[in-house]
């Protein structure tokens, strides 16, 4: 279980997130939405300590994120992330994309870690390009690439950051079918995103964030019939 | 034209030549090798060492760059000779050349860090690889593709710029044609030759680079 408790972030003056609590349940799948600026990436960078945090507490199963004394590379890999910007290495073939952090982070043999990212590669269906580079990859294949190096790491979070938000448009839809296929095997997922049907079709809950502020949170049906706040109605209004 | 040319004298010390070659290589591969060691060194003190440490590894910099390779030859000669500290020639010009790599390397390594995004380490960070795995695994490797071409025109000019060892009295190369020349007066003989050397070891140094370049590069 993820929990956050009256999360404050500061860049320099700028207040981006003003006090969020959330909990996210395993099996949950969550899509944050709102516009951009709103801290909903920053959020998700707040959750894995890539970013630090003012005030409040994260905790992740139990362990404070944000803690000098958490190892937070071992908390890291229970939870995978996913980027806008896709950062497949481009150095490295998709298959050793994929398992180069096996290897090195779990020290798994260079056998057990290859099976595992092709494994992960017929999973998110990139089989026939285990020997490819990222530079012959469209976006589209690169950010499943990406979802399988993060996959390759048995997390049990995953954290998508606008995954599907630099693509071309005809490429989306196989990002998101990855990605309900996931919803759909019961991974724990937070997703914030700018694609409302997706998150109307597979989140049991959307939440709302404008100017660093959680404005609701509730089920899909809840959030996009009948919104609360003025804000999210506003939002609605105009992505719709 | 009142010369003449005398090629045979020249030609009986071909072997030597090629062996001072063959020397003149090695203090240009070693202090490439000290130099991309302490390059990057130099290159991640600035980007990110304490201020200390930070200004020193500028200073390095500056000198190198804004100096003539020359004086910084003579810097380990006569520079260290006159506060008691007599180095070999051999030890001058290696010094020198390594300093001087050293300096010109780190800026094209700074150069290549910020042309690989951050966004590259947070990937790698995500997936619980430490600071130092991210570096050595994923940066590093690009950065030293974005260096690639750089790396080898700095060696080249080492290769070019150890000649200037036959003024602190090493007999490389070029050291090696002087002595000769001075011995028998076939000036232009002696460093015609020895140009044809200089202009041979360059171009294996080049083949093989853009060979290599092929080998470690296929993205």
């Amino acid at each position: 279980m993820i929990e956050i408790k009256q999360l404050h972030k500061y860049f320099g003056a700028l207040h981006v997130l003003q006090g969020i609590d959330l909990n996210v349940s395993k099996g949950e799948v969550l899509s944050i939405i709102g516009s951009s600026g709103s801290g909903k990436s920053t959020l998700l960078y707040c959750i894995n300590g890539l970013e630090d945090i003012q005030q409040g507490e994260v905790l992740v199963d139990g362990t404070t994120v944000h803690d000098q004394k958490t190892n937070i590379n071992k908390l890291r890999q229970k939870l995978g992330m996913v980027f806008q910007q896709w950062n497949s290495f481009p150095h490295l073939t998709a298959l050793e994309n994929v398992a180069l952090a096996p290897k090195i982070v779990k020290n798994f043999s260079r056998d057990q870690a290859k099976s595992i990212a092709e494994k992960q590669l017929k999973h998110v269906g990139l089989g026939d390009k285990l020997d490819a580079y990222p530079s012959a990859l469209s976006g589209g294949q690169q950010q499943r690439l990406a979802i399988a190096r993060a996959l390759a790491m048995e997390p049990e979070y995953m954290l998508f950051d606008e995954a599907t938000s630099a693509l071309d448009p005809e490429l989306v839809g196989e990002v998101l079918d990855t990605m309900r296929l996931l919803a759909d095997e019961g991974m724990t997922m937070i997703c914030v995103t700018h694609e409302m049907g997706f998150s109307r079709d597979v989140s049991d809950r959307v939440a709302y964030f404008h100017q660093g502020v959680m404005e609701e949170v509730g089920p899909p049906e809840q959030i996009f019939s009948a919104p609360q706040s003025v804000h999210t109605q506003k939002f609605l209004a105009n992505v719709r | 034209m009142d010369y003449n040319f005398h090629w045979r004298p020249v030609f009986r010390k071909i072997p030597e030549l090629l062996e001072a070659g063959l020397l003149t290589l090695e203090v240009a591969v070693i202090s490439m090798i000290l130099g991309i060691t302490i390059g990057l060194g130099l290159a991640l003190l600035r980007m990110k060492g304490p201020t200390p440490l930070r200004q020193i590894a500028t200073t390095w910099v500056e000198i190198a760059r804004n100096t003539p390779a020359l004086f910084q030859l003579f810097f380990f000669g006569f520079g260290l000779g006159a506060f008691g500290l007599h180095l070999s020639p051999y030890l001058i010009v290696l010094a020198g050349l390594t300093f001087n790599n050293a300096g010109y390397l780190a800026e094209n390594f700074r150069g290549g860090f910020l042309a690989v995004p951050d966004t590259q380490i947070r990937a790698a960070r995500s997936l619980g690889m430490t600071a130092a795995q991210t570096y050595i695994r994923i940066i590093i490797p690009q950065v030293l593709r974005i260096v690639y071409h750089p790396m080898t025109n700095q060696m080249v000019w080492a290769v070019l710029m150890s000649s200037l060892g036959m003024l602190v009295g090493f007999r490389e190369l070029s050291g090696e044609t002087q002595f000769f020349a001075s011995k028998t007066y076939r000036i232009f003989e002696y460093f015609a030759v020895t140009a044809i050397i200089y202009y041979v070891i360059v171009k294996i140094i080049l083949l093989a680079s853009n060979f290599a370049a092929r080998r470690l590069f296929r993205y």
